[in-house]
Formats: C-alpha cells, structure tokens, sequence
C-alpha cells in the first residue's frame, strides 16, 4: 500500500435481524481503496457485493445494520456518523451509481432541476452558475445539444442517455469515491460499452476513485485496477485484476472464470460448479464454498481459511495456507 | 442422432423449420379521437420486418440483437404465440402460420418453449410434479396416474433434479432449478424443437454453465433442434451452429457461428463483436461506436443502421438494402458489402 488509502473497510460485518434468527450478509471483510483507484467488486446474486457497497455510503436498509467493524475515509470514521452528517458527506465525497437509471432519478423533476439542486446543496452556487456548471456536465457525459436537454425529464432519455445522466449528477461536486452498483447491467451491449468508455475516461480525468460493483467480469476485466471475488458474504479472493483473471487461486475464482463462455474458446463443454450459493440462513462450516469444492480437505469443514498472501494476490483457501505451510 | 456439423451444406439436411418474409407489426396508434384532435396519422411498430431464414434439424440457430430488434417476437411468431402480419412458417413443409386452434393442437405438443424468467413461468401454487405433468395430461401422453409418476421422475432425472423434488413448489428451488424444471416441462411433450428465449440471462454465470451443458447434453440425447434468443454473444457462439444477427426488426446478417465470429461481414455484427468485454486482457481499448438503436416506429430510410454506420453513403440512406448470399452460404444485408467498400477484416479497428 503506497500512502494513505482513500477508503479502508476494516472486519465489516452486516447483518439482517430476522424472525428466524440473524443473517450475515456481509461476513468479517477487510478492503482498501487507494485514491483514483478503481475497485472491481464481483460475485453471483447473494454474495453480498451491493450490501457492502450501501454499508460504505451508509444505505444500508434497516433492518439491515453494520454489526460489526469500521469504514474510514481518508482516516476518519464514517461508519458512527449521524444521519445529517453521513447526508453531506453522500454525494460531496461519495457518490453514487445505480443499476437502473429510472429509478435513481426523479420523474418529476428536470434533469437539469436534479442537477442544480444537487450542486446547490453541496456548494455555495448562484442558480444560474450551478445550471451553467449543469449543461457543462451534460456536455461532457456525452449528452448531445445539453442547453436543450437540460429542461427535458427522465422520461424523455433513452436507457443509456439516462445512464449518462445518473453519472453527471454522481460527479457534479467532484467526489473522492463512487460507488457504482451495476451500472451497465441493465444496458445493452453495444451502449454497455459506451458506459464503461465514459465511466473509465471521466474518473482518470477527476482522479475519482471508484469501487465496482458487477456480476460481469467482462466489465471488470476492463474496468478495474484490483478485484475482489466474493462468495457467500467472504471475500474469496482480492488482487490485481491480471492476476485474478489469468492466475486465479481460489477454486471458486477458477470455476468461475472457467463457466464464462468466450469467443474464442470454441464450442466445448464449459467448465461447471456444481450446485449453487448457499442461502444465507445455511452457511456451512468452516470454508462457505465447501460443498461445491472438489479440493476439500478436514480443514475446509472445520475451519474458516483466513486471507493469506499468494504472489501478489490474497486469498482465502486452506489449500494456499498449506502450500505456504511447506515452502 | 448425429450432430450437424458446422458449416455443412444446407442441401445436405433436411430443413424443418422454413421462415419466408416473415412479418409482424404491431399498431401502437393513440386512440381514435386523439389521433382525430391532434391530426396524427396511425403509428405501425414493425417489430418484425421480412426475414427469411431456415433450421435444419439438429441443428440450433441463433438470433442475436439488442433489445427491440424484433427477436423475441420472432420466437413468439414460431411457437404460434403471434400471429404474423406477412410470411410464412413452414414446420415440415407445411405453414404453420395460417392454421388455426385445433389445426395447431397436435404441432404445440412438438414446438416448445422455454422462457427468460423461471420465476414467472412455474405456477407458483403447483407442486413440480404437476407442472411438469400437465403437457402429459393435456396432449394424452400418459393417462394412468402409476405412469404420469413414472415419467415425471424420468423427466426430473434428465434435468438432474431427483424424483423427490417433484413434491415440492417452485419457490423452494433456486433460479437455476427452477429454469431446470422449465426445461423438464418442456421436455415432457417428447418435442422435436425447442425456442429459448434468453435461457440463461436471468441467471448467474456459474448457473448459467450448468444451464448451456444440460442444454447440449439434452440436445445429443433426444436429437432436439433449437432456435435459441440471446442477446449475449459469447453465449450464442458457444452454443450455436449457425447465428442470424437481427437489427430492427430485419435480419442483416445469417452466418455459420465460426465464420460469424471470425470473419463478420456486415458492420453491425462487427460493431456488436467489438462490444464484447475482452477477458484475455490484451488492454486494448475498445472503441465504443456511437449512436444508440433508433426508435423502431419511426426507423431511419434505407438502411436502417446507417446513422451508426461508419461506411454509410447515400445509397445507404435512401435505398433497403436486400439480402446478397455470398459463396460461403452466409447471407449478408448491405450495401457496402455487395460493393465492397467494407474492407474484410476481423473487427472494425478505431472506426
């Protein structure tokens, strides 16, 4: 780690209170985000990816609630913060992307109305220089004829128009942080591509930090400087997105990158994991990836495997722990 | 039953499936007195715009486009779920477009369908066993109830579900069985040919695996032919024997999957390739074409995809464009192409 990190999550634990007990969603992980760096973050429905993402900006819905560990940013907590606190700070230095552009933002209201509201609430803006700084955010997400569509409604933007609007209004006050929750999922392919060009090219040029949040890998591998895999509420496996992708450790990270079809690869049988994520309400014994791994040993049913260094990634498998045992 | 080679001759097969200017458009007009007040004329989304194409048996054809390009109307078309507005659907020879209700009843039980989202498509009130039984009990198949037992239990063991789970409801199961159970009900009817209409996009990418080998697997054992939607390109080229890439609402280019990903002809597919993320880490820098899919009720003239076109000329926007077959068989919708203006080439480079 060179310098201060941007954004430290240190044993985060989430939790859902529920009639039949306690949930872990997000389960004793440790993670770091260096300034302008971006953070891939991915896994299958459930692995809790996105509950990690809204324990940083402090959504967590209730009942859902941080039981455990510290977020800091740029070393101060922010995890303790009182509700109008943590609303500064949303917004000024994190701000935010969601999966479907249509319901970030509001119908009523122009998007030029939204943006000059935001840039209001968080700078000392006259009316006229905040919609001014509005139109030259549209310009520069690729917003044709921005003086135009800057009094036009959600409505009137198509999907990935909506998107670029979405991610206008996560930069307007120059955050330190995005948190950025598959943002392309809902797009198609071709306007896919447009988002993670503009994405990418927007926090290079403002030094923006951002933590990625996606099922796709494709999205990663394009994408992030360093990933973490996550599995069952773990962090299976963090490093550079090169290592992970090419020399994947963990043998969850393998099964995965061997069950995504490829151009290339031709038309042979895809290498599969048998059966599926465990339901938060059954988390096994020891290693949560267990009954789906074909490695196991009498440590994996017991124990839980702790992230250990391997060249220049960490990963949680006994199986590494041992490797280094004998070295 | 053998597979069909990649790339055979189409003479070669016996074709079952024959699609001729096939056409569904859908009228998406204001009411009567709006249109009256305002003075508008009747607006016609024509979802589905002439497309021909054929599926040998055996055989699965893919249909890939972005959303609103007509594709899934197009698997709705097939199964008898539309009715088109011009062509023809020749099952065997015979049009399957024109029949009606009871014409149609003996057909349904050899055309079925999988659908996108396994979590709309299972009654939620029905035990397993009776969702994958009920093709058995309306085609007749299976009339005693020791042997509708017996089948479901066969019919569960080939989507690898044990004959327990039949007792149980859907929502016990996770999105990856439950699209098993699809296929299992659709499986029950004993059908030649199969539509699937995005399979696996609801589901996660190590289900989705599972999914796409039982899928091949089944298609060896029963000799199944599919006509498969997608709009994921590394799963249709995983999959497929021969890709029909659709842009609004018309077919622009038909191509064996290995000479459609290797050598694509028509800049869209190209375009659509370039989009695919590269997981081999090359670090090239995709470049993103522009434009985003015109509003379907009102397309572009000519070639509908010139406004994203980087070869476009004027013949493009004021002329359609008709299909050309090249030597290869593959079938091509452009201009440029026939011209040769669109130089050869893997993938558009910086266009």
């Amino acid at each position: 780690m060179a310098g201060n990190p941007l954004l430290e999550v240190r044993n985060l634990r989430v939790e859902f209170p529920t009639r039949r007990g306690i949930l872990t969603a997000v389960d004793d992980i440790s993670l770091h985000i260096d300034p302008g760096e971006v953070l891939g973050v991915v896994g299958e429905s459930g692995a809790g990816k996105s509950m990690t993402g809204a324990a940083i900006i402090g959504l967590l819905e209730p009942p859902g609630r941080i039981a455990d560990g510290e977020i800091l940013l740029e070393g101060r907590r922010i995890d303790n913060l009182p509700y109008e606190q943590m609303r500064r700070i949303r917004g000024r230095e994190i701000g935010a992307i969601f999966q479907d552009p249509l319901t970030s933002l509001n119908p009523l209201y122009s998007v030029g109305e939204q943006l000059v509201e935001t840039i209001q609430t968080h700078t000392d803006m006259s009316h006229s220089q905040a919609l001014a700084r509005a139109i030259e955010l549209l310009a520069e997400v690729g917003i044709p004829a921005p003086e135009r569509r800057v009094e036009h409604y959600p409505h009137q933007f198509s999907g990935g128009m909506r998107q670029r609007v979405v991610i206008a209004l996560a930069l307007c006050v120059n955050p330190k942080l995005i948190i950025a929750d598959e943002p392309t999922t809902a797009l198609d392919v071709s306007i896919q591509a447009q988002i993670i060009a503009l994405l990418k090219r927007l926090c290079r040029e403002h030094g923006t930090a951002v933590m990625l949040v996606t099922h796709d890998m494709g999205v990663i591998a394009e994408t992030a400087d360093r990933v973490a895999v996550m599995y069952a509420g773990r962090i299976a496996e963090i490093g550079p997105v090169r290592q992970v992708i090419q020399n994947p450790k963990h043998p969850y990270t393998v099964g995965l990158m061997g069950s995504i079809p490829s151009i290339d690869q031709g038309d042979g049988r895809l290498t599969q994991i048998e059966g599926a994520m465990p339901r938060l309400t059954a988390i096994p014994q020891g290693c949560a990836f267990n009954p789906r791994c074909t490695l196991t040993m009498d440590r994996c049913f017991r124990e839980r495997p702790d992230l250990v260094q391997v060249e220049e990634t960490r990963v949680s498998c006994w199986h590494h722990d041992k490797e280094l045992a004998h070295a | 039953m053998p597979d069909a080679p990649i790339g055979a001759s189409t003479e070669s097969r016996e074709g079952v499936m024959r699609v001729q200017g096939l056409a569904r458009y859908f009228d998406v007009s204001p009411p009567l007195l709006n249109r009256l007040i305002e003075r508008q004329p009747r607006q016609i989304l024509k979802a589905v715009d002439g497309i021909d194409f054929e599926i040998a048996k055996g055989e699965t054809f893919s249909l890939v486009g972005e959303s609103g390009c007509g594709k899934s109307t197009v698997a709705r078309l097939i199964v008898g779920l539309y009715k088109p507005t011009a062509g023809s659907i020749e099952f065997e020879g015979r049009d399957i477009a024109g029949l009606t209700r009871v014409e149609m009843a003996p057909l349904r039980r050899r055309l079925q369908m999988i659908f996108q989202d396994p979590y709309a498509s299972l009654n939620p009130r029905w035990r397993v066993r009776d969702i994958v039984a009920e093709p058995l009990r309306a085609f007749g198949l299976e009339t005693t109830s020791a042997g509708i037992e017996r089948r479901v239990g066969e019919l569960l063991s080939f989507v690898k579900l044990a004959a327990a789970d039949g007792a149980k409801y859907p929502h016990e199961f996770s999105g990856g069985q439950r699209q098993r159970i699809s296929i299992a009900r659709a499986l029950a009817s004993q059908p030649d040919f199969l539509v699937c209409d995005e399979p696996t996009s609801a589901l996660d990418v190590s289900v989705q695996a599972q999914i796409l080998n039982l899928m091949k697997d089944l298609q060896r054992e029963f000799g199944l032919t599919y006509l498969f939607i997608s709009h994921n390109l590394a799963v249709v080229s995983h999959v497929s024997d021969r890709v029909g890439v659709m842009y609004l609402g018309r077919l622009v280019e038909v191509a064996p999957a290995k000479t459609l990903f290797t050598a694509p002809r028509h800049p869209y597919t190209r375009m659509l390739l370039d989009t695919i993320p590269d997981l081999s880490m090359s670090g090239r820098d995709r470049t993103p074409v522009a434009g985003e899919v015109p509003n379907p009720i009102t397309p572009p003239p000519g070639c509908t995809f010139h406004p994203r076109c980087p070869f476009a000329t004027d013949r493009c926007r004021a002329e359609v464009p008709m299909p050309i077959t090249t030597a290869d068989g593959s079938i091509v919708t452009c201009h440029g192409v026939e011209e040769g203006r669109v130089p050869e080439g893997p993938v558009m480079a910086g266009a």
